[in-house]
């Protein structure tokens, strides 16, 4: 297994693809089918060339290649991390077992599945975040957009590579599958709820970095930790790349409450929309719905699923490794707080392994609170008595033990009449929307910015922040 | 344990919607999570236990009777993206052996009732499968004429028992894929073993389902199908509907009466008596066989340890003959509905594990369509002599053969229930026949092979009291197993094959550690643990 990748090849990878003529062709046949969804579902905006990184290498040190690129050229290929020869089962009934090369037969349906899933939330973003280029409020921000985009492009090739080579006939569906299901399309939606919603402005994308990828992280932090070991190498390259999306997350919300703290200071009002200021109630609007769409995402806090998944090896837990328990979980208990109709909270005793769900998504959570204290910090920097919070868990929820209920962010059982008076202070309303809409202009000029967001603090691979990241 | 009824009325049906809107009825699944018969498991993702199933048994039912003017049906789901999950597994992982099975059967009575009303009463069901369809779910599909998936490229239909739960699809679904279907039986096979179930065009090439229809066009295309049905459909026009009001029951410890059908339980012999009454007026064959009907199936959920079933009738065997022929001679769609029922019923009867036994007495009115419930007995007892406690008494038993026994209710073989005593015999069939529409004694029943015994009035009470003990004292398990062998010689058909192979088969890895130990898959489905197998193949 080389950690360089081949550039050579028609398509890049360090999987010795040439090796393999049947699984390149196949793949070579799927190639032009990407090529012509990323021409059709792709960024509409086009460019002349985009500062991207370009993976190069899977090892530790210096893996990426930063160059301008126009993204129809931009190389997609298959990166899978380094092989470990020793590597051992951590979880489940077959811990301690060598992990699998190749898909049990047994478990055939079931692995396929959770990479279709995984493979069907990659593309779906490309396609929400479609028209954002047009409204870009620098280049800087663009590069970053298509950066995220050109790699959510890779990271479809990372699932289809381990449909293709291992999945058979089958395999191959699914992976053409992935291209004709389509975000928001009421014929063939994507797979998952949140990938059908429309990432409308740049606070929306900056949220949907923050909390939806890091969504993505925790899942692939699971898938990471699989029995086979593909799949566990692959999302270890993939977890590398999505470290930047949500980077781009997390100093997009930081750049924007910065803009707004400054503009705060300078008109010493907190209504800043008159001077073009996105308010901080209205960014804790956008933080409650993006954050709280992301945690439907972990599904039901029970899961058989998940525990099947877990007792057969195929998906673990986050950190598996470093958990100092049996790695089987049939004895543990864990709590599990439920809403009840009387409008109190019960805490109910169950079987840690029917709780694997909550246990990722309470790993998330704990990382989401990181950064409303970034936040925090630079509201208390700027002398500005206000902070963001993350609200409870059960507020706003479509999926799990919370829906059905009426929770308010505080973690109150309220009627649903209570909530529905309470929605427009909680989430964004069609005002909030068509205001934060009003702010987008796009700014294409080498170096300016526009005027709700800061710019940001460093350029992209020690370049300067004003240097000319996209040429249109 | 908790009594069963199966009483229902549209108005309170917890789990469907069922709205007529001539030609066309739409049957919606939306089954209440928290509606379950009995405690301890919801029944999430459209997933179904026997209240459910009695709903649905009700609404074909009432379709039928009440609404001459539906020519065809559409089956789909009110929930979004699941049409349905199947049995439940929790429900069926925490029932009995005997609930179970009777679960099993009872379903597949219901859909082999919609596949009766499918051809015979010219309303034919559709299945608008909008979402995915696993196990029963796909097996209510099966029931249907025809099958519409929504190609949504995510939306399967699977028959996942095998590798899930370590069980057989358990109302036909293994049977009506190759029999009904015509699903080559390698794919079979593959389809059948993936848990994941197969969608969209595949589906569609292995003729899993007829046609893939786009999400945004469903309910349209939906609609023209069943219109396009509805217009091959055979049902008359113009007529008005009856109702089937509730029925008039009285339940008590030891006896169930209706008007004219009686129940009397011995618990103590683990015997139960059933008497039908001959005519008392107009109506009676529908309004008997209704009784009848909730009877059986009241029986058979509720008193699993009443084994034996002692089937009497009391009244004019002429009266029978009279009844008979308004209903058998007639060409409206009514009395086609009311045939095709007692038809089921009596097939219910056949496929009832209890020892039946049929007790022929002075008094009695075994003719035509009251003979076809003796026929259905394994045995049957005729008194020759005097009423029991009249010996002074003129009166005798007779039989009456009548063209009801000839053809009219064929069992699931597809044979009556003369040509299955008599099988293969031709010559003995064209002497019966020769005997019709005449009252015979004991001794010619005797003679033309009508009944198992004709003990006279000394021996009487002593001879069927041994039957009974007797009976009681076998295995009630080999009972089953025999009488069950016994029913039904000659040809198989689709409903021999799911009530004798599937149901054998079923009532087998059922009792099996490997579905149904503590640590087999029944168990362990929703647990998160495996099932652990005993590896030997049997």
């Amino acid at each position: 297994m080389p950690t360089r990748i081949d550039y050579d090849a028609k398509i890049p990878n360090n999987v010795e693809l040439s090796d393999n003529r049947r699984l390149q062709r196949a793949l070579e046949g799927w190639q032009p089918k990407f090529m012509n969804w990323w021409a059709e579902m792709g960024p509409t905006l086009e460019t002349q060339g985009v500062y991207l990184r370009t993976a190069v290498s899977v090892g530790r040190e210096g893996w990426a290649h930063f160059g301008h690129v126009v993204p129809h050229d931009y190389r997609w290929g298959i990166f899978l991390s380094e092989r470990d020869p020793d590597r051992r089962i951590a979880f489940g009934e077959h811990q301690g077992e060598p992990a699998w090369q190749q898909v049990p037969g047994e478990y055939r349906a079931d692995l396929q599945r959770l990479i279709v899933i995984q493979g069907d939330t990659e593309p779906a973003s490309v396609e929400q975040q479609k028209l954002l280029g047009l409204t870009a409020p620098s280049l800087y921000d663009l590069r970053n957009l298509f950066q995220v985009n050109v790699e959510e492009g890779r990271h479809l090739w990372a699932m289809v590579y381990l449909l293709h080579a291992y999945f058979g006939k089958e395999g191959r569906e699914e992976a053409e599958g992935l291209l004709f299901r389509n975000s928001g399309s009421p014929d063939t939606p994507r797979i998952l709820g949140a990938f059908n919603e429309e990432t409308a402005d740049w606070l929306a994308f900056y949220m949907f970095t923050y909390f939806t990828d890091r969504d993505g992280k925790y899942q692939l932090g699971t898938l990471k930790e699989s029995a086979f070991d593909p799949l566990s190498r692959t999302c270890e390259f993939m977890l590398k790349e999505e470290a930047h999306h949500m980077f781009v997350g997390t100093t997009g919300v930081d750049r924007v409450v910065t803009r707004s703290a400054e503009l705060i200071r300078e008109h010493d009002t907190m209504d800043i929309a008159a001077h073009g200021g996105i308010p901080l109630d209205l960014i804790q609007r956008y933080l409650n719905f993006h954050y709280t769409v992301s945690l439907d995402l972990f599904g039901s806090e029970t899961s058989t699923n998940a525990a099947n998944y877990y007792t057969s090896g195929l998906k673990g837990r986050w950190m598996e490794t470093r958990r100092k328990d049996d790695h089987q979980l049939t004895e543990d208990a864990a709590m599990l707080d439920k809403p009840q109709p009387d409008g109190t909270w019960a805490s109910e005793e169950m079987q840690r392994i029917l709780l694997l769900n909550l246990d990722l998504r309470g790993e998330y959570i704990a990382d989401c609170e990181s950064g409303a204290k970034r936040w925090n910090k630079i509201l208390t920097e700027a002398g500005i008595d206000f902070s963001f919070r993350l609200p409870h868990p059960g507020f706003n929820r479509k999926v799990g033990i919370n829906s059905g209920h009426h929770i308010t962010p505080d973690g109150t059982i309220v009627d649903a009449a209570t909530w529905e008076r309470g929605r427009k202070h909680w989430l964004p309303s069609d005002e909030d929307l068509a205001f934060v809409r009003s702010l987008m202009h796009p700014v294409y000029e080498r170096g300016k910015i526009a005027s709700w967001v800061a710019p940001p603090r460093q350029g992209i691979n020690g370049k300067p922040s004003d240097y000319e990241y996209v040429y249109l | 344990m908790t009594m069963v009824s199966f009483d229902r009325r549209p108005e309170d049906y917890r789990h469907w919607r069922l709205r007529i809107e001539p030609p066309l009825a739409w049957l919606e699944m939306d089954v209440d999570e928290n509606g379950g018969l009995v405690e301890g498991y919801e029944l999430k993702l459209n997933s179904y236990d026997l209240g459910v199933d009695i709903e649905l048994y009700d609404a074909v039912q009432r379709l039928r009777f009440e609404h001459p003017e539906v020519r065809a049906v559409i089956l789909t789901s009110a929930k979004d993206k699941v049409f349905c999950a199947g049995a439940n597994i929790r429900m069926l992982a925490g029932s009995p052996h005997e609930w179970k099975v009777n679960f099993c059967k009872f379903t597949n009575e219901t859909r082999n009732g919609i596949e009766d009303a499918t051809e015979n009463s010219g309303q034919i069901y559709l299945a608008a499968v909008n979402g995915s369809c696993a196990g029963g779910g796909y097996e209510i599909a099966l029931a249907c004429e025809k099958i519409l998936l929504v190609d949504d490229n995510s939306s399967t239909v699977a028959l996942p028992e095998v590798p899930l739960l370590g069980v057989l699809p358990g109302t036909g679904g293994l049977t009506r894929v190759t029999d009904k279907r015509r699903v080559r039986k390698d794919r079979a096979d593959v389809f059948a073993t993936r848990p994941d179930g197969v969608k969209g065009r595949t589906a569609v090439d292995w003729r899993l389902v007829d046609e893939l229809v786009p999400r945004q066009e469903f309910r349209q295309v939906v609609e023209q199908r069943a219109r396009e049905l509805a217009a091959r459909s055979s049902r008359p026009e113009g007529t008005q509907g009856i109702r089937l009001d509730p029925l008039d029951r009285t339940v008590e410890d030891d006896r169930i009466s209706y008007p004219n059908v009686i129940a009397e339980l011995d618990r103590t012999a683990g015997v139960v008596t059933i008497t039908v009454r001959g005519p008392q007026g107009d109506g009676w064959l529908l309004a008997m066989t209704r009784e009848l009907d909730d009877l059986i199936l009241r029986l058979r959920t509720n008193e699993p340890e009443l084994g034996t079933w002692v089937l009497r009738t009391e009244g004019d065997p002429d009266a029978v003959l009279t009844a008979e022929r308004e209903v058998l001679t007639g060409t409206d769609w009514l009395s086609n509905e009311i045939l095709h029922y007692y038809k089921r019923t009596l097939k219910r009867l056949d496929v009832t594990s209890r020892s039946l036994i049929a007790l022929i007495e002075p008094g009695s009115c075994f003719a035509g369509v009251l003979l076809e419930l003796a026929l259905a007995c394994d045995r049957q007892y005729m008194l020759d002599g005097p009423p029991i406690d009249d010996e002074d008494s003129e009166e005798r038993a007779t039989l009456v053969m009548s063209e009801a026994n000839f053809g009219a209710f064929p069992m699931g073989n597809g044979l009556s229930r003369v040509e299955s005593r008599f099988y293969g015999e031709h010559d003995h069939l064209d002497w019966l026949k020769r005997e019709r529409d005449r009252h015979l004694s004991a001794e010619e029943a005797v003679e033309l092979g009508l009944v198992t015994e004709a003990p006279d009035d000394i021996d009487w009470e002593d001879e069927i009291r041994i039957v009974l003990e007797g009976r009681a004292a076998l295995s009630p398990d080999a009972l089953t197993g025999m009488e069950a062998n016994h029913r039904f010689v000659g040809p198989e058909t689709i409903e021999t094959k799911i009530f004798g192979r599937l149901t054998a088969w079923q009532n087998w890895i059922f009792t099996r550690p490997n579905a149904s130990g503590p640590d087999g898959a029944l168990r362990r489905y929703g647990t998160g643990q495996k099932a652990t197998y005993d590896r030997k193949r049997v």
